[in-house]
């Protein structure tokens, strides 16, 4: 019997009432009285020296208030970086100064140059239209290879190359070549992981409010974590203290990651809100999110796993060239490193793992996080080579998988993480039977028969979440803790507002954050309601990424109602006239053991509140308690994907027939939420696998800068999904024993369709090994018939 | 997009003196010219929309056995009204852009745009369409002259399509994934004399014949009839989303598979 409230229910999302019938408050719908409106002239070209602005024409224009170029930024820091990763000599990475407006050059297409503030948007537009910018450009920087050559051009003057960092990670690599030089079979492969597009549905926005009569600025912006916006931009850009400034992100329209950054436009409207004395709002076009948002993966790799006769994995080494794009965005720089090098030994007892990457800079969009984060770009590599090798040696996918599974936790990896626990037979024998993999070749000849080409693909994959142990990420560079908070106050009548540093942009924590709550006290889910993105009324929080919301925040929340659950049985001792040793709680009701004394939760609340029989003497009135939960470990989330595609030959289409996802992660709070979580992160994941591709051309121009050309999955491209989280092994350092849902969708399945593609084509006579991703038509044929 | 002035016309004639005005421009269904304007990469002073015009509208079959199409009859209304009467179009009409598109978007505005990869062109090409202007009528094969490019003069407007009914028609569109516009269609018509092919999506000249299997279709209307032709990649497109040679490559095979759907 399925519960129908607390955890483990499948509670109906609270927040799609507004979500789905139009009534939900973004950004953009936050319109100040006397408000102005920025415009951005950004860099047309790739890499440009600035000889000068002529903004002279554009002041007198209609309407127009203030134009702003670097030099009115002068006071002001640069973006900072929140990541200092040490390189594998111990020295800190290069670290170029990203200034609000371009100083001096521009270094990619969509730099901000000149920022112009009017009465309306057309009349800035207008007036960014007469500015004159002079430059001359230089060719760009674009090729990773080609900017580590010896006399690159550099995407910096100041810096000593375009080597951001040559970081290792695990094994050296003479370590790992040893191994290869011995081992039984050497499996290679050289890919791309391809540079995508975040493109969440609500494109950025932000507005900035200063008021004189308190001296105090307001931030309203489209982010995945305004304490840290907060932070970055108050203390290193522009020197406000937190006292002063207040970031509120309402109701946000999607993040997968780009929502994380402090970006350039935030700072922008913040300080141009005091310099204009008006509220100044900027909300992107579509066409300015393709140049300005962080893009995200866009590696080039080559990974070599060692085997003994039997198949079992000796050694794994991986070299890979990661593209940070102009500027070092906020985690840019922690990506390709510590969330990507630290899941290389994947679900095996690879013995021997050795990282080795290189951050280049290119006259590119910065890049970052973007859902999954430098996990899927390792899972990528890992469950490619390992199938290619399966192939190579003549052993079953399964059977390779299974003969290298880690089964006994703790597991220490070569590669400074420690796996909790797991149990990857149980995911993947969930994943055959739901996939009906023994049917395979029957469904295989019936395609044959009519002309196709089918195949099925498996991916077995491990991510790191509940990011992160603040001690811990801060020896390895990170310049901020990654704790969460959580404020639970119980009002007098025993309803909950419950403050969270999280941040939903999607996720549902306003329902499953309630269920955890409402299932500790034993109250109706009603009763709680969970307040998030303002800086004003929420505990200093860093946010939501990483699949880190129910296992980090979720445990805050979980902290903070135990103090108040102790509160609440001090003060139920009182009224019951018992010991608080004595005192149960059971359907929000305290009872004295062993007795029909019993006591409701609303009077206890109330007892707090109007403490008239209260124990004033022990404690405190009013019923309200903070908690900063910092995990003691990631948490490890993992699962078994599998991917049945059919491919014509005559075209190259590929189409998912099935798609199947056995996840573990760990116990589940709202089981039909999980499945949406999991259900849009295979969406992604397919898309990065078939279709999408951010491409530069040799110019540095953007080829894929609209929806003409940057295919975002849409709903034809997609199966109906088989989801299943059955297989639990509860996460053993967190209360709620948690692992975080939100990202595994998209690291786990592009393996899983890249696989199922290259088996079809094998399957079909077709020698092809490889094939870079997006799985297009063209690209899918050319390899079948080259 | 900048301030314009925006008028609509009841007839031809007074579409016609109003396209006389400095920077005066048609509009049709507005699905390219204003997503154009609103990116600020057109500026027209006046637009003239020619949807008022009901001597354009609609769909019927002349005496001479023709399907007449007026110019600014919507993609929705040719796919609901050509069904019976030509269904290669009507499916074709059926499956250009979204549902917004077809219900906005003209076939007249379609025509005198001639996006290299819209698919109209292909029809009107392989019917050997008469295309009729406020100013006289021209052949389709002397219409389309390259991508963007086409006979019309400055302010010319399209009143009316005709194409001669097929007795076997098919079009065949593989999805530039994106844009979902054609990343190669092919139009095959069956007449009594002969076969048509155009081919969409593909070239760098635009809409184009494809006379060998016009010639190899006309004596043995089958698909195996082209299996021994080749489509050169020269002047194929080149871009992110397939090379010359897939192009040249889809066009052969989107050829046979129209006509297996038309025989």
């Amino acid at each position: 019997m399925p519960k129908d409230g607390g955890i483990g229910a499948s509670s109906k999302r609270r927040e799609d009432v507004r979500f789905l019938t139009g009534k939900g408050r973004y950004t953009d719908d936050i319109n100040i009285h006397g408000q102005a409106y920025a415009y951005f002239l950004r860099s047309e070209v790739a890499y440009g020296k600035i000889n000068g602005i002529d903004t002279s024409v554009a002041e007198g224009m209609p309407g127009v208030v203030q134009i702003f170029t670097a030099k009115d930024f002068e006071g002001a820091g640069g973006i900072p970086c929140g990541w200092q990763v040490t390189d594998r000599h111990g020295q800190p990475m290069q670290e170029p100064k990203h200034p609000i407006l371009a100083e001096g050059f521009v270094r990619h297409v969509g730099d901000p140059i000149v920022g112009v503030v009017a009465d309306t948007l057309e009349q800035a537009r207008d007036a960014a239209e007469a500015i004159d910018v002079d430059i001359t450009e230089i060719d760009p920087v674009l090729d990773m290879r080609a900017a580590l050559a010896d006399g690159a051009t550099k995407v910096h003057d100041e810096l000593s190359s375009n080597l951001c960092y040559d970081w290792n990670l695990g094994n050296s690599p003479e370590e790992a070549e040893q191994v290869m030089n011995s081992a039984h079979h050497v499996t290679t492969l050289e890919l791309t992981n391809n540079r995508l597009i975040a493109n969440p549905m609500e494109p950025r926005v932000a507005v900035g409010d200063y008021s004189i009569a308190n001296d105090d600025y307001t931030l309203y912006t489209t982010s995945q974590n305004p304490h840290v916006i907060r932070l970055l931009m108050g203390a290193f850009v522009l020197n406000i203290p937190e006292h002063k400034l207040r970031v509120v992100a309402p109701d946000v329209g999607g993040g997968f990651g780009s929502k994380i950054y402090h970006y350039a436009e935030e700072a922008f409207c913040t300080f141009a809100a005091k310099q204009c004395m008006r509220p100044v709002k900027w909300t992107s076009s579509r066409s300015e999110a393709f140049v300005s948002d962080a893009h995200g993966r866009d590696h080039v790799t080559t990974i070599r796993l060692a085997l003994d006769e039997n198949g079992k994995f000796l050694a794994i080494h991986t070299d890979t060239l990661a593209n940070m794009g102009a500027y070092l965005s906020t985690f840019s720089s922690s990506i390709p490193t510590w969330l990507h090098g630290t899941l290389m030994a994947g679900n095996y007892t690879t013995p021997i793992v050795s990282v080795n990457v290189k951050a280049v800079f290119t006259n590119t969009v910065p890049v970052d996080a973007y859902r999954g984060a430098g996990r899927p770009e390792a899972t990528f590599q890992l469950e490619r080579v390992v199938d290619k090798a399966a192939r190579e040696m003549g052993i079953d996918p399964v059977e390779i998988r299974r003969r290298n599974f880690i089964t006994e936790f703790p597991y220490a990896t070569p590669v400074a993480v420690e796996y909790d626990t797991g149990d990857y037979h149980a995911t993947m024998d969930k994943l055959l039977e739901l996939s009906d993999h023994a049917g395979f070749e029957v469904r295989a000849a019936e395609s044959k028969a009519n002309g196709k080409l089918r195949g099925f693909g498996i991916s077995h994959y491990i991510e790191a979440c509940g990011i992160a142990p603040s001690n811990l990420v801060g020896q390895l560079g990170a310049r901020a803790g990654l704790y969460e908070s959580a404020t639970v106050r119980v009002n007098a009548t025993g309803s909950i507002s419950v403050m969270t540093g999280s941040h939903s942009h999607g996720q549902g924590h306003e329902t499953s954050f309630a269920q955890v709550v409402a299932e500790m006290i034993g109250i109706d889910e009603k009763q709680i309601d969970i307040v998030h993105g303002d800086t004003a009324n929420t505990p200093m929080g860093m946010g939501t990424y990483g699949s880190r919301s129910l296992a980090v925040g979720g445990s805050a929340i979980v902290r903070a109602t135990e103090k108040i659950l102790n509160k609440a049985k001090k003060i139920a001792a009182h009224l019951l006239e018992a010991s608080e040793a004595d005192i149960e709680l059971k359907d929000g009701t305290f009872t004295v053991a062993g007795t029909d004394k019993s006591v409701a939760w609303g009077d206890v609340t109330l007892a707090a509140y109007v403490p008239h029989n209260y124990p004033l003497e022990e404690i405190e009135p009013g019923l309200e308690e903070t908690a900063f939960y910092d995990p003691a470990n990631f948490t490890y989330p993992s699962g078994g994907y599998g991917c049945e595609v059919e491919v014509d030959p005559e075209t190259g289409k590929v189409q998912i027939l099935s798609f199947t996802a056995a996840d573990d992660f760990g116990n589940v709070v709202n089981p039909m939420i999980v499945e949406g979580q999991v259900q849009g992160g295979l969406a992604q994941g397919i898309g990065q696998a078939l279709l999408e591709n951010c491409a530069y051309d040799e110019n540095g121009q953007l080829l894929s800068g609209s929806y003409m050309d940057y295919t975002m999955p849409r709903a034809d491209d997609v199966p109906m999904f088989k989801v299943d989280h059955s297989c639990m092994t509860p996460c053993t350092h967190n209360p709620l024993g948690v692992k975080g849902c939100g990202e595994a969708g998209a690291i786990g399945s592009p393996p899983a369709v890249v696989n199922a593609v290259i088996d079809a084509l094998q399957r079909g006579g077709h020698d092809v090994k490889h094939i870079d991703m997006p799985l297009s038509p063209d690209r899918v044929w050319m390899a079948m018939n080259s | 997009m900048h301030n314009f002035d925006f008028v609509k016309p009841g007839t031809v004639a007074d579409a016609a003196a109003a396209l006389q005005g400095d920077e005066a421009q048609p509009l049709g269904g507005g699905q390219t010219l204003i997503p154009t304007m609103k990116q600020r990469l057109a500026a027209p002073e006046t637009l003239v929309s020619l949807i008022g015009i009901a001597e354009m509208q609609g769909v019927c079959k002349t005496d001479a056995g023709e399907l007449s199409i007026g110019g600014a009859t919507t993609h929705a209304t040719v796919e609901a009204e050509a069904a019976s009467l030509f269904p290669g179009l009507a499916g074709l009409a059926g499956r250009i852009g979204d549902p917004a598109v077809r219900n906005r978007g003209t076939i007249g505005g379609s025509l005198a745009n001639n996006d290299p990869a819209a698919c109209y062109p292909a029809a009107a090409l392989a019917t050997g369409a008469t295309i009729r202007t406020d100013k006289r009528e021209i052949a389709a094969d002397d219409y389309f002259q390259g991508m963007f490019t086409t006979a019309l003069d400055e302010g010319e407007i399209i009143v009316e399509v005709r194409m001669p009914i097929p007795e076997k028609s098919n079009y065949q569109k593989f999805l530039q994934p994106a844009s979902r516009f054609a990343l190669t269609g092919v139009f095959v018509a069956k007449y009594a004399d002969g076969v048509r092919v155009a081919v969409t999506g593909a070239s760098e000249e635009g809409v184009f014949r494809w006379t060998e299997a016009e010639q190899a279709l006309g004596s043995n209307f089958a698909a195996d009839a082209i299996s021994g032709l080749s489509v050169s990649a020269d002047g194929m497109i080149n871009d992110l989303h397939g090379t010359p040679e897939y192009r040249a490559h889809l066009v052969k095979v989107l050829t046979g598979r129209a006509v297996m759907a038309a025989a």
